[in-house]
């Protein structure tokens, strides 16, 4: 099965053994701890989760609705110098997400100047045509953005995808570090953690900066727009609206009136300023996308376009996700800041072109292979754990639709100790940081959420797979 | 405040109040069947049914065979039974997911721990011997409710609503009590003061957690008529008509205070304190107490739909 198992990095411990720096306090601290105490810990924090239903929804999954997310008691630690440099990186390329959005729906340059494929974009259905010629207020596009980022080695961080569109679990890397702070207090007297905690805080101010300049008066009213209960976030939509004292909202609860977007409250139709949605695009408005939404508001983009409220993120932002695009983004960084990407891109096959894919499929017990528009671990292939039959199928189902898939090496992703009822053990990790944009400026929050797979040897780290998280600690200087 | 939140939030309590109350109600039909003949037992759980308007379902479920634990079981935690007490706790908990963001944490960690906590106490058939731990559970998960409601929420506008759920609910279940058993409580012609009218009426007041208070209002003396003022016209006893109708007038009031403006409901929750306080227990019992509780449980229905209207619960 495993036939190139290169070592990998593991974040805690050189191959010797010796502790990291990153990981000396925490080290320190673990061995004087006694034995059975994380065990004793992670069954406390089960029952916290289930108590206060931090859950999430499971597609698909009839016996148990609600589930939660596996989550693990050893903190994953980045030093304040390695983080510095990760800022760097995502602002840089944060940066570019936003200037390549805007010409996208502008002048097209980085196209005029032969950058970018144009066949990428008339094709994709993640572009909308109703975007062109138009500028969000405040000229941002990607108000939230949650970057994947994986680590191969001591200095190589890489990105595995830029999550433009909704991305997904801030709720849960605040509510690792109560927990965290909950279980073990005097773990943080030793050990110097950045705080996580003010998000939400910064969350409202960026978006209330991000209101239309008709309505940005000393407290524009921010709503949050939720599927519904039965969403698979459910639990952070309320979440957010709740730290931010904003009100979450359904389609049901918002109308059209007077040229502007107006949730139904007990005293009658109130205005709102800055939607943070939680809906696709597609069912974002049934008069502009999908005709059988129930989920959005009829008329919200003439509203939108008309400045009369601001959406975030902006409506197409999610063509920034398809995986086809996201090969480009070095020469997209480059175009758009006139620097060399700080943060590299994963090494991507795009298998549109007809080298790619014949090396593709030569490989593909070796590779990952992704849809363009895929997420959450959904629809793709990992070549090194899957069976003869499965490479097979796939293969079939890629050379009927080769556009619709890219291939990526299988990394050798960093590793991060977990508890296993045998002891510590290293399991794979990903990064999400949290970034904020406004005319402000763009906001990092120091930390993240750290995604890990559970099982030995995987890679894949969804929660919807499987996976667990970990609080993660970007350590004070 | 969304009128989708008001609207949960006023059900969230609803249900959490008639979950108790018919906890109540089948701990006073266990004791009398306790001590009364097989026939006489399978009467009153009958009138329990009735009472929860959920004799017709019993029926199409079980068919004529009214036997205590069948009708526990149905009405505690039976899963086509969508009224059962389990399933009125886990659409409380759904309500209290929909408004999370206008209950307090500590609420919310309430009534998700109710729900988890009975989960796992009707995962198995109620017996006759586990009925009272049982029913204990039901009452303290509600008293733990109202409990992290008093002390943490904000008294604003979504503790209005909660409070004119609960007590639009309270007045709705005591009425219907009364509705069920009215006849208990006429003058009969029976020997007056015979030991099977003291167990009746006493049950009544078991019905509502009344018989301590008014034992102790009255020194242990019972009569009907004393019995039908206490529930219907003391504003001292929290589960009275009248004391439900302070409540709503004065959450309806300081809804008003907060807004600035009086609906329609005012008007109709008016006329009802208004005639509560109106009316001695003389005029009821010559009026007709029957017709009595009927009006008002009308009255109560048509202040309920009312403020769902005034305060656009709906589209």
């Amino acid at each position: 099965m495993n036939r190139s198992s290169p070592p990998c990095f593991d974040e805690m411990r050189e191959p010797d053994g010796t502790v990291r720096p990153a990981y000396h306090g925490y080290s320190q601290w673990l061995d004087a701890q006694p034995p059975g105490l994380l065990k004793r810990k992670g069954v406390e924090a089960e029952a916290f989760f289930r108590r206060t239903g931090i859950t999430f929804n499971v597609y698909g999954a009839a016996d148990a609705e609600e589930r939660l997310i596996p989550f693990d008691p050893v903190p994953r630690i980045i030093t304040a110098t390695q983080w510095r440099k990760l800022s760097r990186g995502i602002d840089q390329r944060v940066r570019a997400l936003n200037a390549f959005l805007h010409d996208l729906y502008h002048r097209q340059e980085i196209v005029r100047a032969g950058r970018f494929p144009e066949r990428l974009l008339c094709t994709n259905a993640a572009y909308l045509a109703q975007m062109a010629g138009f500028t969000p207020p405040g000229g941002v596009y990607t108000h939230i953005v949650g970057i994947d980022l994986v680590r191969t080695g001591e200095d190589d961080f890489m990105v595995l995808e830029d999550n433009a569109r909704t991305p997904s679990g801030v709720s849960y890397m605040l509510e690792n570090r109560e927990t965290m702070m909950a279980m073990f207090p005097e773990l943080f007297t030793r050990v110097r953690v950045r705080e996580v905690s003010d998000y939400p805080r910064r969350l409202a101010r960026s978006l209330a900066a991000c209101a239309p300049a008709a309505f940005a008066g000393d407290k524009p009213v921010v709503a949050v727009l939720t599927p519904g209960i039965y969403n698979s976030a459910y639990f952070e939509h309320a979440f957010l609206a709740d730290q931010m004292g904003a009100e979450l909202v359904e389609g049901s609860d918002l109308k059209v009136e007077g040229g502007r977007v107006a949730m139904r409250t007990t005293q009658g139709w109130q205005p709102v300023d800055v939607i943070y949605r939680r809906v696709d695009d597609d069912y974002l408005d049934p008069l502009a996308f999908n005709p059988s939404s129930v989920l959005g508001v009829a008329g919200i983009m003439d509203v939108y376009r008309a400045g009369g409220i601001t959406i975030a993120n902006a409506p197409g932002t999610g063509i920034a996700d398809d995986k086809a695009i996201y090969s480009f983004m070095p020469e997209i960084v480059e175009f758009y800041t006139g620097e060399k990407a700080i943060l590299p891109n994963v090494p991507t096959w795009r298998c549109s072109e007809a080298d790619a894919l014949a090396y593709v499929l030569d490989n593909l017990a070796d590779l990952v292979v992704k849809e363009v528009h895929g997420s959450g671990g959904y629809g793709m292939l990992i070549g090194p754990t899957s069976s003869k039959k499965e490479i097979a199928a796939f293969s079939a189902k890629l050379r009927a639709r080769p556009d619709n898939y890219i291939a990526q090496p299988t990394l050798s992703l960093s590793t991060v100790p977990i508890f296993t009822r045998a002891g510590l053990a290293p399991r794979h990790v990903d990064l999400r940081p949290f970034v904020l944009v406004s005319p402000q400026g763009i906001d990092i929050t120091p930390g993240g959420l750290t995604r890990v797979a559970l099982k030995k040897g995987s890679l894949v780290v969804n929660s919807s797979q499987g996976g667990g998280t970990k609080d993660s600690w970007v350590l004070d200087d | 405040m969304l009128g989708r939140s008001a609207n949960g939030t006023f059900w969230l309590f609803r249900y959490l109040e008639r979950a108790e109350n018919t906890a109540r109600l089948i701990e006073a039909g266990f004791r009398m069947a306790l001590t009364r003949d097989i026939g006489a037992a399978s009467e009153e759980w009958r009138s329990v049914l009735i009472t929860l308007g959920l004799h017709q379902a019993y029926a199409a479920r079980h068919g004529d065979d009214v036997s205590g634990s069948q009708v526990f079981n149905f009405v505690l935690r039976d899963r086509d039974n969508p009224a059962s007490v389990m399933a009125m706790v886990e659409t409380a908990r759904t309500n209290a997911r929909m408004v999370r963001t206008g209950i307090t944490r500590e609420v919310w960690e309430a009534v998700n721990e109710s729900w988890m906590k009975l989960g796992e106490i009707f995962a198995r058939p109620v017996t006759e011997t586990r009925l009272r731990d049982v029913l204990d559970a039901v009452r303290r998960q509600a008293t733990q409710v109202r409990g992290a409601m008093e002390g943490t929420m904000l008294r604003n506008e979504n503790y209005y609503f909660a409070n004119i759920g609960t007590f639009v609910e309270r007045a709705d279940n005591t009425a219907r009590i009364l509705d069920v058993k009215y006849y208990v409580l006429l003058p009969s012609l029976a020997a007056v003061g015979s030991s099977l009218d003291n167990v009746q009426w006493e049950n009544v007041l078991r019905s509502v957690a009344g018989e301590r208070a008014y034992r102790w209002l009255n020194a242990g003396q019972m009569d009907p008529r004393g019995i039908a003022s206490f529930l219907i016209l003391d504003e001292r006893f929290p589960r009275s008509l009248a004391f439900c109708y302070a409540q709503l007038a004065s959450n309806l009031m300081l809804l008003a205070r907060e807004y600035g403006f009086e609906t329609e409901a005012h008007a109709i929750q008016r006329s009802g304190d208004e005639r509560l306080s109106s009316l001695t227990i003389e005029a009821i019992f010559e009026q007709g107490l029957h017709q009595f509780i009927g009006e008002f449980l009308a009255c109560n229905y048509r202040l309920a739909q009312q403020i769902q209207r005034d305060y656009r619960f709906v589209e």
